[in-house]
């Protein structure tokens, strides 16, 4: 499949000597493909340093993808190809990019004459060529794997956040159904946003959840049982009628742990132990 | 076999737990720090527990005697320091620490008990006020 | 067990005084970081571990721990066998039973540890030892 040694420096040779009109056809004919969505001058900077990686890779011993002088080659492609992942072209659109040059190479052959030997080397040019284009689905395929996991993440966190409401006041609204891996999520990340930020109030507002069950309604006992341990106390706001009729049909106890109807009366709670805390303590400061 | 330190800050024992703990360096603190209270006559006693990536049933024993025991002594035991972790672990090995009261760190652990304390303290100022000599001089 | 469960090298360790115990937490901890246990159920397996290990030396009057990371193909976790040649357990379903203890603690060791793991079996034979065998799933 790879070149042999004379067929790798007439490729070079073939790219060197007519490098300014390739690379202008090679963009020309990706930009078709592309519909205008790359500016022409991204493109041509694109195509070139391609061309300049395949020419070094060709001039060193890299007649084949894996040589060490494709290196700078194998950088080259699989940062087009995650580039292109990133902004949402397709997997053909990418692959095109490098499968273009097949058309120009033989172009630029033909155009010289010759025949059999150029057959020949046109099939080993484009062995090469389809190897560097599989090379790029590849890093494509990763690329867009790497962009769906960031964005599971993302999307836990989004869905997850932990709002400081007041001094030493946390709150989580929950939003969404709840399962059990994302109410452990929640669960431990409101436990050490309470560390971190030394807040002794948490606020679990649960008003947009839609329905809890038995495991859910156990995580977030648990988690309360938790910040207790911790030295901080949760209140539990947002309970709509329905899940409070779960929660008595479940059986799940509460016991002394505070609910309220909304977020403002779980902080007006709140600013009342810590308000009349602090109140109590200035006036016995004063007597 | 190490020892656990403890250090006095005012009217307060201070007890940061860096190591993990054979059983008979807990059951040594426990001893150490009974005899401090009564040595010192502090009211406070504060055991951080930041650096303790585990609690297992037996250092739990361990903080709630010291707790029982401090109160029979007239201190009060805070546990401050807890990590999520641990906490969510205690959780699920049923252990309650009942009667020990925590807080997030040491300051606010300190909070808590001069909090606790001025309560003491209020009635100490009632008592002043009743009292008969103090009562008859100013008359 | 599943069919081509992969198995690591087991690592053991004595469990003889006090301080191996010590030993065994620190074993279990840095096998479950290499198996990438999240955070909190590297705390639930040290937790169990010191419990049992603790266990084994009380009750079984010593024996020893062997350690093995295991994948089951979709999964990493960490294996925990406790040996001892002990007087085993009589009644294992008491034993098993929270709040249930002869040796003066809190009653949550077997229970509780059983509680902190995903897998967890137990081989006893009265006058020839026990055997437990713990293991813990990466989520």
């Amino acid at each position: 499949m790879a070149l042999d040694a004379a067929q790798g420096s007439r490729l070079a040779g073939l790219l060197g000597d007519h490098a300014e009109q390739i690379v202008k056809r090679w963009a020309d004919s990706v930009a078709v493909s592309l519909r205008g969505r790359l500016s022409q001058a991204e493109l041509q900077s694109q195509v070139r340093e391609l061309h300049r990686a395949l020419l070094v890779a060709l001039e060193g011993d890299g007649r084949e993808l894996h040589a060490e002088s494709a290196g700078e080659l194998r950088a080259v492609l699989s940062e087009l190809s995650r580039s292109r992942a990133r902004r949402g072209f397709t997997a053909t659109e990418t692959a095109v990019s490098v499968f273009a040059l097949k058309d120009i190479v033989l172009e630029t052959m033909s155009a010289g004459g010759g025949a059999e030997q150029n057959l020949r080397d046109f099939v080993a040019y484009s062995a090469l060529i389809d190897q560097l284009g599989l090379f790029t689905f590849e890093s494509y395929a990763k690329a867009r794997e790497e962009l769906i996991a960031d964005q599971a993440e993302q999307l836990l966190e989004l869905s997850t956040p932990v709002v400081k409401l007041w001094e030493g006041v946390v709150a989580v609204p929950l939003v969404g159904t709840l399962d059990s891996a994302r109410a452990q999520v929640v669960m431990e990340r409101l436990l050490q946003t309470l560390v971190d930020t030394g807040s002794p109030y948490a606020i679990i507002d649960i008003t947009g959840v839609p329905a809890v069950d038995t495991q859910v309604a156990q995580h977030i006992l648990k988690t309360v049982v938790a910040a207790r341990l911790m030295g901080a106390d949760c209140i539990i706001s947002g309970i709509r009628p329905q899940i409070a009729q779960t929660i008595v049909a479940l059986g799940i106890e509460f016991g002394d742990i505070a609910t309220k109807a909304s977020l403002a009366d779980a902080l007006r709670h709140v600013l009342k132990l810590t308000g009349v805390d602090a109140a109590r303590r200035n006036a016995r400061r004063e007597s | 076999m190490e020892r656990v330190p403890v250090l006095k800050i005012g009217d307060i024992l201070l007890v940061s737990i860096q190591l993990d703990m054979e059983d008979q360096t807990a059951l040594q603190l426990q001893e150490d720090l009974a005899d401090r209270i009564v040595a010192t006559g502090c009211h406070g006693v504060i055991i951080d527990i930041t650096a303790l990536d585990i609690v297992d049933s037996f250092v739990g024993r361990m903080l709630s005697t010291i707790a029982a025991i401090s109160k029979v002594l007239d201190a009060e035991t805070v546990v401050v320091g807890m990590r999520p972790a641990v906490a969510i672990t205690l959780v699920e090995l049923g252990l309650s620490l009942n009667g020990i009261r925590t807080a997030l760190n040491v300051e606010r652990g300190m909070e808590l008990i001069a909090a606790s304390r001025e309560e003491t303290d209020d009635w100490a100022v009632d008592l002043d006020e009743a009292d008969p000599g103090q009562a008859a001089t100013s008359t | 067990m599943t069919a081509g469960l992969g198995l690591g090298r087991p690592q053991t360790q004595a469990i003889v005084g006090d301080e191996d115990v010590v030993r065994v937490r620190q074993l279990v901890r840095t096998v479950a970081v290499a198996a990438k246990l999240s955070l909190v159920d590297q705390t639930k397996l040290v937790t169990a571990a010191s419990e049992l290990a603790r266990n084994t030396l009380v009750y079984g009057g010593g024996g020893q721990v062997e350690v093995t990371t295991v994948d089951n193909g979709r999964r990493q976790g960490v294996r925990i066998v406790f040996t001892d040649s002990g007087p085993g357990i009589p009644d294992l379903e008491l034993a098993l039973t929270d709040g249930y203890t002869t040796g003066g603690g809190l009653g949550l060791g077997l229970s509780g540890a059983r509680r902190l793991v995903d897998e967890f079996d137990i081989q006893t034979a009265v006058g020839q030892g026990t055997r437990i065998t713990v293991t813990k799933w990466s989520r």
